[in-house]
């Protein structure tokens, strides 16, 4: 298996709470994996800890490494926002910018430097609104402000504005939890035909959703990897007690 | 019972100070419009005093608007130069540290001190730099009395910014910079610009901290290092004459300096609800 992310030894505590227990992962490279477990038992927290989210909470404190091809993101000399561009986040609820529609996208791109202004970067904003299916329900109101879109529309184009800064891999944090049915198929979808090209982790608590979408599971059960593998060999010969009892509904 | 004996005390406590509050809005604007809108003429609005005007004769105020715009536009605008950096810097950096609460516990302190205080501390900086009484002085005495109620007016603001908003941000890779400067400021214009009118408001109105610093002249002012009129300070020396009528232009330069800040206000309104199109709800 060719690892994309690799966790070592992490241990994550919130002031007193031990969230995150010895955790030693490795994600397959452009598959889907999908992080799922109870409520409460940290897989928020093991996704915060890749796009380094977890030092944006003051009580949080974090040991172990997290290696992105083969790089420690929390080694001293590594630039925050770097290991954030390189991972895209789609947040329980999506939480447009106080800008229009364009703007949502165009921000990434400015700020990155990868495009200004002009035609290359109307091209990449159409691009990127394509890739997240949301062009053809908003070409012809780009400018309006992105608060008037459905949530289910907002989901899409923050999609698509975490497309827009080139990432390698997309976190995903619950993105259908807040959505309409049809509006999460929708982002099911697009998360499938995503994953030739960027190393997806998703969490997610709905099981169905994990079993439609996973290459490659992890149980998390308070704080601790119980069990991880190939998504099918997980589904149907567990081989903890404690995965055999959550994937029959018992948790 | 009890219950609702209670509630319907606290809910008449309530009305009574609300009453209180409205009623005396009421009152003041009744006694500045019935006593000052006799007097108001055009030729007060557009000439300056000419001899004798403070024993009734004619001329006007004009001076003195020109003066307090340009003083409190002057003021305001400084304060916002220092007064947005620093509150940023108190929400996105320095958060809630214990250095962050000594700038916060300062900059109440700042904002309880009389404004005659500012007056004289105002006037030594001046004659320590060589500088009279003056427009310029009037600016930079008004700016140090703005700073604080800007800054901490601000601070409540940008206390509110959703913090999934920053997230988002801090998501695509932006900086803490990045984020207030492009994210949080579009987000909460609204209320940056309700804390700038609350420090325009305050500068505008003040008299004591002028007195000395700005001076006053019947001249238009024409220079940053001349002394300057302004409206506070007209309404307090035509007040201060024994003529009726020179009093009578007190009340309806009151009024003038009402209907701006009521018009600088509902202008900034207008202004933020068109900036906040793209505010997220």
């Amino acid at each position: 298996m060719d690892a994309h992310i690799q966790i070592r030894n992490l241990n994550a505590h919130y002031g007193s709470g031990h969230a995150l227990k010895d955790v030693n992962l490795d994600i397959p490279k452009h598959q889907i994996t999908v992080i799922m477990g109870p409520s409460g038992c940290g897989k928020t927290t093991l996704l915060k800890s890749i796009n380094r989210f977890l030092e944006l909470y003051d009580d949080a404190h974090l040991t172990g490494e997290v290696l992105i091809d083969g790089e420690d993101i929390y080694a001293p000399t590594v630039d925050v926002t770097e290991i954030r561009k390189k991972t895209g986040l789609l947040a329980q609820r999506p939480y447009p910018l106080p800008m229009s529609i364009y703007d949502n996208v165009a921000y990434g791109l400015r700020i990155h430097g990868i495009c200004r202004r002009g035609r290359s970067l109307d091209q990449k904003v159409q691009h990127y609104l394509e890739v997240a299916g949301l062009w053809e329900e908003v070409k012809d109101r780009l400018h309006a402000p992105a608060t008037g879109l459905s949530i289910g529309q907002q989901q899409r184009l923050c999609l698509a504005r975490g497309l827009a800064i080139e990432p390698e891999i997309i976190l995903g944090d619950e993105p259908t939890s807040a959505l309409d049915p049809i509006s999460a198929q929708n982002i099911e979808k697009r998360l499938m035909d995503l994953k030739g090209q960027y190393t997806i982790v998703l969490v997610t608590h709905i099981l169905r959703q994990a079993k439609r979408l996973a290459d490659y599971v992890v149980f998390m059960y308070l704080g601790e990897v119980v069990e991880h593998g190939l998504a099918h060999e997980v589904f149907e010969h567990p081989q903890q007690e404690r995965t055999r009892a959550y994937l029959e509904g018992q948790f | 019972m009890n219950k609702r004996l209670v509630e319907n005390i606290f809910k008449g406590l309530m009305l009574f100070s609300f009453a209180l509050v409205a009623g005396s809005l009421a009152f003041i604007m009744l006694v500045i419009l019935v006593k000052g809108l006799p007097a108001l003429t055009l030729e007060m609005l557009i000439t300056t005093p000419k001899g004798g005007f403070y024993m009734g004769k004619e001329g006007g105020i004009l001076n003195a608007i020109v003066g307090s715009l340009y003083l409190a536009i002057g003021a305001t605008l400084l304060s916002i130069i220092f007064s947005l950096p620093l509150s940023l810097y108190l929400q996105t950096y320095a958060r809630r540290s214990a250095w962050a609460n000594v700038v916060r516990l300062a900059l109440d302190v700042l904002w309880g001190i009389p404004s005659i205080v500012y007056g004289a501390f105002g006037f030594t900086l001046m004659l320590a730099i060589g500088l009279r009484a003056s427009l310029l002085g009037g600016i930079i005495t008004l700016t140090l009395l703005e700073i604080p109620i800007m800054t901490r007016a601000m601070d409540e603001v940008l206390r509110m910014a959703p913090p999934d908003l920053e997230q988002a941000s801090f998501a695509l890779g932006s900086t803490r910079l990045e984020t207030s400067w492009k994210v949080v400021i579009r987000q909460m214009l609204p209320g940056i610009i309700t804390a700038i009118l609350l420090a325009f408001g305050r500068a505008i109105g003040d008299a004591a901290s002028v007195l000395f610093t700005a001076g006053y002249t019947d001249r238009m002012p024409t220079s940053l290092l001349r002394p300057v009129a302004s409206l506070p300070l007209a309404v307090f020396f035509q007040l201060g004459t024994p003529f009726p009528e020179v009093q009578q232009r007190a009340y309806a330069s009151a009024l003038v300096l009402t209907v701006i800040v009521l018009i600088i206000s509902l202008g900034s309104r207008w202004l933020a609800g068109r900036l906040s199109k793209y505010t997220i709800k």
